[in-house]
Parts: C-alpha cells; sequence; structure tokens
C-alpha cells in the first residue's frame, strides 16, 4: 500500500528549488501601465477618436495654412482689376473659396487667421488656467495652515459673477489680444483650484498613501505615482474645455463691443461681421462659414476634454 | 441653521461690499471722456476740470467713495451721462426690467418644464436613444458659444416659420422665438443636472432595498428617486430667477427688445460711465445674492449641508 503511494509521487517536487530573483519578481509583476490603459479606454470611444484626429489634422492645417501656395492674407482688400473697386461680398467661386467680405477681404484666409487667434487665446488660457489653478489647488488641500484663508479668498471671488468680471476688465483695458488672455485668465484659474484642492483632500489621506508614507517612498514617487494620476483627468478636463470657453467667451465680448480691434481676424470678429450681413440671404454664407469652422472646433474639443477624463479617471480602468 | 445662515451672510455681505469697492475704483480708471455727454471737443482745459469737480470727481479717492456708498444707500445709482443725458439711472432702469422679466420668466418656465423632464427621461433609458439624443444636445448648447445657435434660430426659423425677425409688442408671435431661444441653455443644464442627480441616487443601496422589498419600479422612481434628485436642483433656482431681472444680452439685442441685456450692450458701446457702473453692480449684486439664496434654500432642505464642505468632485 505505501509503496502504491511512494511509486505515484514525483519526488523531485520535494527538492529544494534553487531562489531565481527573475522569477520571485514575476509573481508580483502587472504589465497594467496607466498612459496605455488610458489610450486603450479613450481608443474605444469611436466619435472621441475621429474628432481628436480632426483637431489634429485642423491645428496642422491652421499652422501650414499661410504657407501653402495660392493663399492669400487675411487683411488685404481685394480691388476688382475691370472696375477698380473692392470686390465687395464677392461670393464663393473658384478665386475665393468662401467669398469675400463686406470690404472685399478673402474669408478663406480670414477663418483660418481667425481660428488661429482664437485657439492662441484658448491655449494660452488654459495654459495659465492649469499653472494657477494646480499651485494654488495643491496648497490649499496639502498646506492645512493655508486651508482656511484660501476658502475664504475662494468664497468671496467665486461669488463674482464671471462675464461681469470679463466685462469690467475688458471694458477698462485697451482691447487686444492680450487684454483678452489676461481678463479670462483672472476668472477661469477657480475652477480649477477647487476641483484640484478637493482631489488632493479626498486622495492625500487615503491608505495606500499612508501605507506609502510610512514605508519611507520618496515624496517624489507618491506625487507622481498616487496623486497625479488621479489629477491627470481634472486637469485635462479643464484644459480642454478652456479652449470652447475661451471661444465662446470670446465671441460674446465682440458681440457686446468690447472685443479684438478688427484688424485682427478671429472667430468672433468674423461672427459679428457675419452678422451684419445676415439680413441679405445671399450674403449669409459669411456668417454661416465661421459658424461651422467654429461650432467644429469647439464641439470636438469638449468632446475629446470630456471622453479623455473619463479614460484617464484610474477607476475606469479594468 | 441659523448660524450656518448668519455666516452665509456675512460672506455675502463682505463680497458685496468687496465687489461694490472694486468695481467703483476700476471705473475711476476709465479715460474722462466717458464723464461728458455731447461736445467733449468743444470744452476746453479748464470748462472740463470745472464739469469733473462739480461732479465730485477731483476729490480725494476716500471722499468719493464715502460719497458714492451713502447715496447708494439711498438708493441713488446717479444719473446717465452719455446714453440718457441726466436721467436717473434708476428711472431708466424702471422702464426697462419689466421687458427683461416677463422674457426670462417665461423662458425659465419653459426651461424647466422642458428640462427636467428630459433629464428624469435620459436617466431612466441610460445609454439608450433618448439618453444618446439628450447628451447630445446638452454637448451641443454647452460647447458651441449661445452668439452662434442664436443667429442661427433667427436666421432660419424665422424663415421657416414666416415668424416675425423682430420683437412687437402689438404681436404675441413675435414673442415666441426669443423666450424659446433664451430657454435652452436653461433646458441644458436643468436636464444634465437632473440625469447626473438620478443617476446618482439610482446607484444607492436604498433603491436596491426598494427594488428587494418589491416597489415597483415607478414608485421607486418618483417616491424615493425624483424627491432625493430634486432637492439639489433646488440651489440653482434663486439664480436663474433672480436674473430675469438683467435680461439676456443677446436676445434682447437681437430682436431689439427694449429691456435690460440691450441696455449694457449700448451703455458699453458708448462709454456711459455711469450706467455701465451702475449695471455692473446690479449684476454682481444679482448673482450674489443668487447664491446666497441658494445656499441657504438648500441648508433649509437638507439638514446635511454645512458651511465648509461642499459636495462633488467634478
Amino acid at each position: 500500500m505505501a509503496n502504491s503511494i511512494d511509486k505515484s509521487i514525483d519526488e523531485s517536487l520535494f527538492e529544494f528549488a534553487t531562489y531565481d530573483e527573475q522569477q520571485a519578481e514575476m509573481t508580483g509583476y502587472s504589465n497594467y501601465s496607466y498612459w496605455r490603459s488610458t489610450i486603450q479606454v479613450f481608443m474605444k470611444n469611436r466619435v472621441a477618436v475621429f474628432l481628436l484626429f480632426l483637431m489634429i489634422g485642423l491645428l496642422a492645417f491652421t499652422m501650414i495654412q499661410p504657407f501653402l501656395p495660392g493663399q492669400k492674407s487675411p487683411t488685404e482688400i481685394h480691388i476688382d482689376e475691370n472696375t477698380g473697386m473692392q470686390l465687395r461680398n464677392h461670393p464663393p467661386d473658384k478665386e475665393f473659396w468662401f467669398g469675400t467680405n463686406s470690404i472685399g477681404q478673402d474669408l478663406w484666409a480670414r477663418i483660418w487667421s481667425g481660428t488661429r487667434t482664437s485657439l492662441l487665446i484658448g491655449f494660452f488660457v488654459g495654459l495659465w488656467e492649469a499653472i494657477i489653478g494646480i499651485i494654488v489647488g495643491a496648497l490649499w488641500g496639502y498646506v492645512r495652515r493655508l486651508e482656511s484663508t484660501i476658502t475664504g479668498i475662494y468664497n468671496v471671488l467665486n461669488n463674482i459673477p464671471t462675464t461681469i468680471l470679463l466685462i469690467l476688465l475688458t471694458y477698462i483695458m485697451k482691447p487686444s489680444v492680450f487684454t483678452m488672455i489676461f481678463a479670462m485668465c483672472m476668472t477661469g484659474w477657480l475652477n480649477m483650484a477647487r476641483f484640484v484642492r478637493n482631489l488632493i483632500v479626498i486622495i492625500r489621506d487615503r491608505e495606500y498613501n499612508l501605507a506609502s508614507r510610512c514605508l519611507g517612498t520618496p515624496t517624489r514617487r507618491i506625487i507622481t505615482k498616487n496623486l497625479l494620476p488621479y489629477l491627470v483627468s481634472v486637469i485635462m478636463l479643464r484644459m480642454a474645455l478652456a479652449i470652447p470657453a475661451a471661444i465662446g467667451y470670446e465671441v460674446f465680448l465682440t458681440y457686446i463691443g468690447l472685443g479684438l480691434p478688427i484688424s485682427i481676424p478671429s472667430l468672433g470678429n468674423l461672427i459679428n461681421e457675419g452678422r451684419r450681413v445676415m439680413g441679405v440671404p445671399t450674403l449669409r454664407y459669411q456668417l454661416i462659414f465661421p459658424a461651422t469652422v467654429l461650432s467644429i472646433i469647439t464641439i470636438s474639443f469638449y468632446v475629446i476634454g470630456n471622453v479623455f477624463a473619463d479614460a484617464s479617471d484610474p477607476r475606469n480602468h479594468v | 441653521m441659523l448660524k450656518y445662515s448668519a455666516k452665509r451672510l456675512l460672506q455675502s455681505v463682505v463680497t458685496l461690499f468687496l465687489v461694490v469697492t472694486i468695481v467703483f475704483l476700476l471705473m475711476r480708471l476709465m479715460p474722462e471722456e466717458g464723464y461728458f455727454g455731447e461736445g467733449y471737443e468743444k470744452l476746453d482745459e479748464a470748462q472740463r476740470e470745472a464739469i469733473l469737480a462739480s461732479m465730485g470727481l477731483r476729490d480725494p479717492i476716500h471722499i468719493q467713495l464715502k460719497n458714492f456708498y451713502s447715496d447708494l444707500f439711498k438708493g441713488d445709482l446717479g444719473e446717465s451721462i452719455i446714453y440718457r443725458p441726466k436721467v436717473a439711472i434708476a428711472e431708466i432702469l424702471k422702464s426697462k426690467i419689466p421687458y427683461s422679466v416677463k422674457f426670462g420668466v417665461a423662458a425659465m418656465a419653459i426651461s424647466l418644464v422642458v428640462g427636467i423632464p428630459l433629464g428624469i427621461l435620459m436617466a431612466r433609458s441610460k445609454n439608450q436613444l433618448w439618453d444618446k439624443l439628450g447628451t447630445g444636445y446638452i454637448v451641443f448648447i454647452n460647447a458651441v458659444p449661445a452668439a452662434v445657435y442664436y443667429l442661427l434660430l433667427q436666421l432660419y426659423v424665422t424663415d421657416i416659420f414666416k415668424l416675425p425677425i423682430l420683437y412687437n409688442p402689438d404681436r404675441p408671435s413675435s414673442w415666441i422665438l426669443p423666450a424659446i431661444s433664451m430657454s435652452l441653455g436653461g433646458t441644458a443644464s436643468y436636464a444634465m443636472w437632473m440625469r447626473r442627480y438620478m443617476v446618482d441616487e439610482l446607484n444607492k443601496d436604498y433603491v436596491k432595498l426598494a427594488r428587494a422589498k418589491g416597489l415597483r419600479e415607478k414608485s421607486i422612481m418618483v417616491r424615493h428617486v425624483l424627491k432625493n434628485a430634486i432637492v439639489p436642483m433646488v440651489q440653482y433656482l434663486p439664480t436663474s430667477l433672480l436674473y430675469t431681472v438683467s435680461g439676456s444680452i443677446y436676445i434682447e439685442s437681437l430682436y431689439s427688445i427694449p429691456g435690460m441685456g440691450g441696455l449694457l450692450v449700448d451703455a458699453i458701446q458708448r462709454q456711459d460711465n455711469t450706467l455701465v457702473q451702475a449695471l455692473v453692480l446690479i449684476y454682481s449684486s444679482i448673482g450674489i445674492i443668487g447664491l446666497f439664496l441658494g445656499d441657504i434654500l438648500m441648508a433649509s432642505l437638507d439638514p446635511r449641508i454645512k458651511l465648509d464642505r461642499k459636495e462633488g468632485a467634478r
């Protein structure tokens, strides 16, 4: 009886194994990578991927458009050779793809130049929002001594309506791209700071952070591996939304007469120019073209921002 | 509750005081042409100085501020200079506000009646057709600047339905489009928040318990989820209601409605400093008071709310 058990057992299983460091590591190894998972989740949303590529293409195009052959200057006033008059309200054709405006400037060139201006404003505002918002939010959430002071300041500032502050600042300062960016930065960072602060307060005392600190993990590693991944989603969302918001505010300020000077084409200026002539059905293209380009840009950034925020949230990674 | 209200009131008063002071000081930085009506060029330097001094603008700044506050407490907002010279601003506002309130209230009613059911519908059919359509609508309204879709609506809807393009007090059909356009933004935000609060509530344990108890889905929705989800919506109501006074800048100038929103645009374009100052003060007070009332309302409906804790990270 005992003999048959002996025979069925593989004696080699009871020998000491040699310690292999590499194999020991294998059990605790996971090929989870934060960024790879984020991209994987993002890629699952077909609409967002399509819009992302559309935006990359559009961005590249606005950059290289002035250097392409056969492009006209956005501010040059075109003169009709036969009559010597300005080519006013020339309908779209082979020469002027989107037609000309009411003083004979090429609308195609103006739209791309305007897109450049508006995106520039959006990027700077988004960037500043992120920088100020993250610094203030981090201090607010992490440094307990500053907490009540910053909360007080925040409550005061947050009660001031955004549009009113924008109107006031642009009313007082000279109209320029800098004024625009400055006014929007003054109002925009508050939200970012609050979001960052809320997240840091939630995360900083979680058990895994406590454990990391107890195990002597360097602060830099705690920040990059434990805190930042949770913040990336919020930061990206706010930055992506800053662009449509900035474009929207620019349109609004231009509409009420506080926008950029008309010599600088921007999407807000173009919409406003189009609005003046929209009563005439044949001239509606001057409103429709800029409005379409603007809508595509704002919707794309809005959707990409939201989908990316969801994708970069580690809770959505499996 | 009382302590909370007192604290919150103090905060609002401090904010209001700061904002009013800042606005006043910033307006002093404006070019002085804004204090003269027609014929600024014809006056020589001495005459200009005399006029400015008579308006009290050459006094030291703290005296100006004191005078400004004492006028403000008497309800005196000053006189318009360029828009309607020598007419008290309070007088101008009195003729403007009824138009804005009429349209504002109509738009708010539409957006509540459409937005809240839309949000409920979206939450109930999560990730299905209605939810997707509603989300598309919300994304569009949130992403595209209001000016763009207002303009397109005015352009094409008036064409298709043969509605009048401009506002006309004698023709009720000319009131439809401005009210509907104005309600679009509100509809989107009510629907979005309603959906979010409903979905949050639906994921909670008490809903599971209600289901396990065998309650019908309908009564879970109405008696449990809806009741809890609608409470946070209340905080937006005072602000929306108060903002009907300020009117919609876009809509009023697009349809030439003689209300408050159009007034602000006019005042800015003509650089009427005192009028701009008065309007900015009114708008910011409305915002501050609205937020205050909203918070108080929330706190009285939901005893869990504390001043130093705001809910929700995103």
